[in-house]
C-alpha cells in the first residue's frame, strides 16, 4: 500500500492506572483542532472505497471534507441522512475490517479515523444542541417495532420520518438493547445511549418499555392492531457450556455479568441496590467484544487478575482491534490456546477453579479460522473466584415459542426475504434476530432496510396491512 | 409507567399485602404466574407472585415477606405511593384443570403465592386439600380465605402454637398414609422456602404423585436474557423465568436452588444495614 498522509492524530485517554478504576470513557476524543487535522489526512480518493466498505455506505468522503474545513454541521446532516446513530457506531464499529480498512491512506491500522471523526461529530452536534431538521407529513398507518437495540431504533426513526405512527416495544425498563444492557459506559457511555432513545419520543415514536411481545402482549394482538411489524428482537439468551459445575456460585454468563453492571448498576452498589460479587481472580472465557467487555468490568469492579481464557490465540480472537488493545493494556491476562473442562467448587457451592485442557491450531474450519483441538492429557486447573461465560448467545426462545406462526432456522434464527419481510406479509425482521451474533451496523442497516421495504409495502398501489391469521 | 399502590395492609410482623394499579396484568393474569418490581430508579428489579386480581378495580394484589433492602423499602411504601415499573405477568401459568383430588401445601408467604392456584383448582371441579403452615400462629396469613375454597385445610407452626406441631411435609406425610391407595391423590402443588419444597418432594416422590413445586430463584429481566434463575431439571438447565416457575419436583435439584440463592448474602446484609442507617437520618432530620 502507499504510504502518504502520515499518521494519525494520535488520541487522547485516560490513563490505565486511572481508566481501571472508573467506568468513564477511555478515549476523550478528539478536539476540534485534532479533528480538522485528521480529517486533512484523507486524499478524498477516487471511489472511496471506505464507503464501499461501510455496511450502510456512508458517505464518509463529503462528511471528512466538511469536518476538514470545519463545517461541523454540514458533515453532522451528511452522517444523519444515512446513520441514525453515528455517535454509536463511531464507537463500536469494527472499523478495522469496515471503512478504516481500506482506506489506502496509509498502512493497516493507520488509515483515517473515520470512526473518531464520526462520533465528534455526533458530539458536537449533541453538545451545541444541534439537529436535523425534519417534517413529518403524517400518514394514517401504523406500525409496530419490537425490541429497541439499534435494528428497532434505526427502523423506527426512518418509519417515523416516512411519517407512520410507530409504536416501540421493549421487554426491559430501558430502551437500548444491548447498547443499554451490553456495552459498558467506558466504550459506550450512557449519556450518549440516552440522549439517542429520548430522540425517538421526541420526533414521537410511542416508546413502551416493560412489554415483552408474545408475553405480557401477544404477538395475535400486534398483527391484528398494526399495519405493519418489525421484529428486532435480537439475540439476547445466553449460551451456555453444558459441563459440570455451571450451578456453583460466582458463575455467571456474561450476559448476567453486565446486566448487572450497566443496566442494574451494580458498581454502584448501596446508592444502587442490585449487587455484583466476583473475587480477586476472574476468568472470562470467550474472546470477542462481549468477553472484552466482561474482562475489563471485572477489572474495575477491583478484580486482581482477569484472565481471558480463549481456544484461540489472539490473531484469531473476534473482539473490535481497539478493544483487545485496551484490554491488553489495562493487564488483562490472554490465556491462548485453553478451552473449559469441567469448573470446579467448594463444599459451599462456591466456584474455586476451572479445569482446561490445552488446544493446538489444525486446519481451517467453515468459518475460514484456524480450528482448535483439545490436546489429550493437557489437562490443567487455574484458580479462580469468578467464572464468566462469553460464549455467544442466541434469540429469545420465549418469544419464538409464543409466535410459532413465524418460520425459524434450526438456530432459532428468523427467516426472512430480501426485503427482510418474514414468511408472514406485513411483518419484517432485522438484526441479530436473523443473523445470529452480528453489529450494531448491520442491526442499523437492517431497521433502515426493513423501513424502506415497509414503505414501499404501506404506500405503493392499493394498501396492504398484515396477513391476518 | 407508574404503579400507584391503592392499599396497603400489614398483615402481621413480617408480611405486607399491597394492592397495585395494574391495568394489563390485571386482564391477563393466571393463576402461577408473576411479576417482576422496580420501587424506584435505583432499584433492584424483584419477583413476586400475583396473589390476586381485580378486573373491574383494574388492579392487582402482591403480598410479601420482608426478608432484605428491597422488600423492606417496599414495605415502607403506602397507598397513593407508587412502584416505577411492574412487568408481567410473566412465566408460565399453573396447569388447571380436573385432576380429581389435589393437595396444595404453603408454606410462610407461599401460602399467598398458592392462593389463587387453590381457588382455579377448586373451580375446576377439583376436591382441594389445603395445608398451610408457618414458623408461629401469628405468621398464617390468609387462613379464612384459603378454608373458603377448600374441602380440608390443615395447619401447622413450627413452634405448635397452631395446627399441627411441626412441618407442614409431615402433615402431608400423613394424609398420604390416609388415602394410602395409588391415585387418590392425583395431585401435589407446593410453594414456599426450598427447604420446605425439597421435603414434600422427598414425602410424595416413593408414591409417585405428581408434584409441583414453584421455584422461587434469584431473577433479573425474567425474560430468559440472564441466565441467572437457571435450574437443573434431571440435570438438565432450565430457567425457572421462562420455562417455570414451576417444575416437577421430583426432577428438582433443590441443594442448587437453595445453594444458589445465597450467593448475594454478604451484599444483601450491607444493603440492609445502609437501609436502616437511612431511614434513621430521615428519620432524626425531621
Ligand atoms: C457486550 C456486547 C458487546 C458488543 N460490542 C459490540 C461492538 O463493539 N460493536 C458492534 O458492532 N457490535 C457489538 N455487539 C453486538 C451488537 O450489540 C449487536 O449485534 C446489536 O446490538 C444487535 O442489535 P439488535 O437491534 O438486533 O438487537 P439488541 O441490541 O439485542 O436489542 C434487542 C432488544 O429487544 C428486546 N426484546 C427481545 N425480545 C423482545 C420481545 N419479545 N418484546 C419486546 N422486546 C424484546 C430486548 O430486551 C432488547 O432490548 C456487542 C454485543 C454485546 C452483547
Ligand atoms: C417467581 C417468584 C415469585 C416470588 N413471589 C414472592 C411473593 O409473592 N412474595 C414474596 O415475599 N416473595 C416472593 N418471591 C421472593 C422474592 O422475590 C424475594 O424475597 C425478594 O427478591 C427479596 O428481595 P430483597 O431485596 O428484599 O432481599 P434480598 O436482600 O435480595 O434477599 C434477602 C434474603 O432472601 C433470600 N432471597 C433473595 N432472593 C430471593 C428469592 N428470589 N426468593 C427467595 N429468597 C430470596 C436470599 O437468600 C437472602 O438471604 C418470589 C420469587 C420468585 C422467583
Ligand atoms: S458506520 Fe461504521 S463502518 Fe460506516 S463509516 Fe461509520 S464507523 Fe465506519
Ligand atoms: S478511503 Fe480513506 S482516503 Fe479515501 S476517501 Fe475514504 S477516508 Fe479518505
Ligand atoms: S431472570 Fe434472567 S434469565 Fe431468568
Amino acid at each position: 500500500m502507499i504510504e502518504i498522509g502520515g499518521t494519525r492524530v494520535p488520541m487522547r485517554e485516560q490513563s490505565v492506572e486511572e481508566r481501571i478504576k472508573n467506568f468513564r470513557s477511555v478515549p476523550y476524543g478528539y478536539n476540534k483542532e485534532e479533528v480538522m487535522k485528521e480529517a486533512q489526512r484523507c486524499i478524498q480518493c477516487n471511489g472511496a472505497p471506505c464507503e464501499t466498505d461501510c455496511p450502510i455506505n456512508m458517505k464518509i468522503l463529503e462528511m471528512i471534507r466538511e469536518i476538514a474545513y470545519g463545517n461541523f454541521k454540514k458533515a453532522f446532516l451528511i452522517v444523519k441522512e444515512d446513520n441514525s446513530i453515528p455517535g454509536i457506531t463511531g464507537r463500536v464499529c469494527p472499523q478495522e475490517n469496515q471503512c478504516e480498512g481500506v482506506c489506502p491512506v496509509s498502512k493497516r491500522g493507520n488509515g483515517i479515523n473515520i470512526g473518531k471523526l464520526e462520533a465528534f461529530v455526533a458530539d458536537w452536534a449533541r453538545e451545541n444542541g444541534v439537529k436535523e431538521e425534519i417534517h413529518i407529513k403524517e400518514r394514517p398507518e401504523r406500525v409496530a417495532v419490537i425490541g429497541s437495540g439499534p435494528a428497532g431504533i434505526s427502523c423506527s426513526v426512518d418509519l417515523r420520518k416516512f411519517g407512520y405512527q410507530v409504536t416501540l416495544f421493549e421487554a426491559l425498563h430501558k430502551a437500548g438493547g444491548v447498547l443499554q444492557y451490553g456495552i459498558p459506559a467506558f466504550r459506550l457511555p450512557t449519556e450518549i445511549v440516552d440522549y439517542e432513545i429520548s430522540y425517538l419520543s421526541e420526533i414521537g415514536v410511542d416508546v413502551k418499555l416493560n412489554f415483552f411481545v408474545g408475553q405480557n402482549i401477544k404477538f395475535s394482538e400486534l398483527r391484528r392492531d398494526f399495519d405493519a411489524i418489525f421484529i428486532g428482537t435480537g439475540a439476547g439468551a445466553p449460551l451456555f457450556m453444558s459441563i459440570e459445575g455451571e450451578n456453583l456460585k460466582r458463575v455467571y454468563s456474561a450476559n448476567e455479568f453486565l446486566i448487572r453492571v450497566n443496566l442494574m448498576k451494580a458498581h454502584k452498589f448501596l446508592e444502587y441496590d442490585t449487587p455484583i460479587v466476583w473475587g480477586d481472580t476472574v476468568g472470562v472465557i470467550g474472546a470477542g467484544n462481549v468477553a472484552m467487555d466482561a474482562a475489563r468490568c471485572a477489572l474495575r469492579l477491583g478484580a486482581k487478575k482477569v484472565y481471558i481464557l480463549y481456544r484461540r490465540t489472539k490473531k484469531e480472537a473476534p473482539a473490535r482491534e481497539e478493544e483487545i488493545q485496551h484490554a491488553l493494556e489495562e493487564g488483562i491476562i490472554l490465556e491462548e490456546l485453553v478451552a473449559p473442562k469441567r469448573v470446579l467448587g467448594n463444599k459451599d457451592g462456591w466456584v474455586t477453579s476451572v479445569e482446561l485442557f490445552k488446544m493446538r491450531l489444525s486446519e481451517a474450519d467453515e468459518s475460514g479460522r484456524p480450528r482448535p483441538v483439545k490436546i489429550d492429557g493437557s489437562e490443567f486447573i487455574l484458580k479462580l473466584d469468578t467464572l464468566v461465560e462469553a460464549l455467544g448467545t442466541k434469540p429469545n426462545r420465549l418469544f419464538l415459542h409464543k409466535a410459532p406462526e413465524l418460520n425459524v432456522t434450526s438456530w432459532g434464527l428468523i427467516k426472512v426475504d430480501k426485503n427482510l419481510m418474514t414468511n408472514i406479509e406485513g411483518v419484517y425482521a432485522g438484526g441479530d434476530g436473523i443473523r445470529g451474533n452480528a453489529t450494531v451496523i448491520l442491526a442499523l442497516g437492517d431497521g433502515r432496510r426493513a423501513a424502506k421495504s415497509i414503505h414501499e409495502r404501506l404506500s405503493k398501489g392499493k394498501k396492504k396491512g398484515v396477513k391476518k391469521d | 409507567m407508574r404503579h400507584t399502590i391503592v392499599r396497603k395492609e400489614a398483615l402481621n410482623t413480617e408480611n405486607y399485602l399491597i394492592e397495585v394499579m395494574a391495568p394489563n396484568l390485571a386482564e391477563r393474569f393466571q393463576p402461577g404466574q408473576f411479576v417482576i418490581i422496580r420501587i424506584h430508579e435505583q432499584g433492584e428489579r424483584i419477583p413476586l407472585t400475583v396473589a390476586g386480581v381485580n378486573p373491574k378495580k383494574r388492579t392487582i394484589t402482591l403480598i410479601f415477606q420482608v426478608v432484605g433492602k428491597t422488600t423492606m423499602e417496599l414495605g415502607t411504601l403506602n397507598a397513593g405511593d407508587a412502584l416505577i415499573n411492574c412487568v408481567g405477568p410473566l412465566g408460565n401459568p399453573t396447569e388447571v384443570k380436573k385432576f380429581g383430588r389435589v393437595i396444595c401445601v404453603g408454606g410462610g408467604t407461599g401460602i399467598a403465592c398458592i392462593f389463587p392456584i387453590v381457588k382455579a383448582l377448586a373451580n375446576a371441579g377439583n376436591e382441594v386439600i389445603s395445608i398451610i403452615g408457618a414458623r408461629t400462629e401469628s405468621l398464617l396469613i390468609l387462613e379464612n380465605e384459603i378454608e373458603a375454597v377448600s374441602t380440608e385445610t390443615y395447619i401447622a407452626t413450627d413452634d405448635g402454637s397452631k395446627g399441627h406441631h411441626g412441618f407442614v411435609s409431615e402433615v402431608l406425610r400423613d394424609l398420604i398414609k390416609k388415602y394410602k391407595k395409588p391415585g387418590e391423590i392425583d395431585r401435589v402443588v407446593v410453594i414456599g422456602p426450598p427447604q420446605m419444597m425439597k421435603a414434600a418432594a422427598e414425602v410424595t416422590s416413593p408414591y409417585t404423585i405428581k408434584t409441583i413445586a414453584s421455584l422461587n430463584t434469584i431473577m433479573i429481566d425474567g425474560t430468559g436474557m440472564c441466565g441467572g434463575c437457571r435450574v437443573f431439571i434431571d440435570g438438565e438447565m432450565k430457567l425457572a423465568c421462562i420455562d417455570g416457575p414451576e417444575f416437577n419436583a421430583h426432577k428438582v435439584n433443590f441443594d442448587d436452588v437453595i445453594s444458589r440463592l445465597a450467593m448475594f448474602k454478604e451484599k444483601e446484609v450491607l444493603a440492609v444495614k445502609h437501609f436502616q442507617k437511612s431511614i434513621k437520618k430521615k428519620a432524626g432530620r425531621q
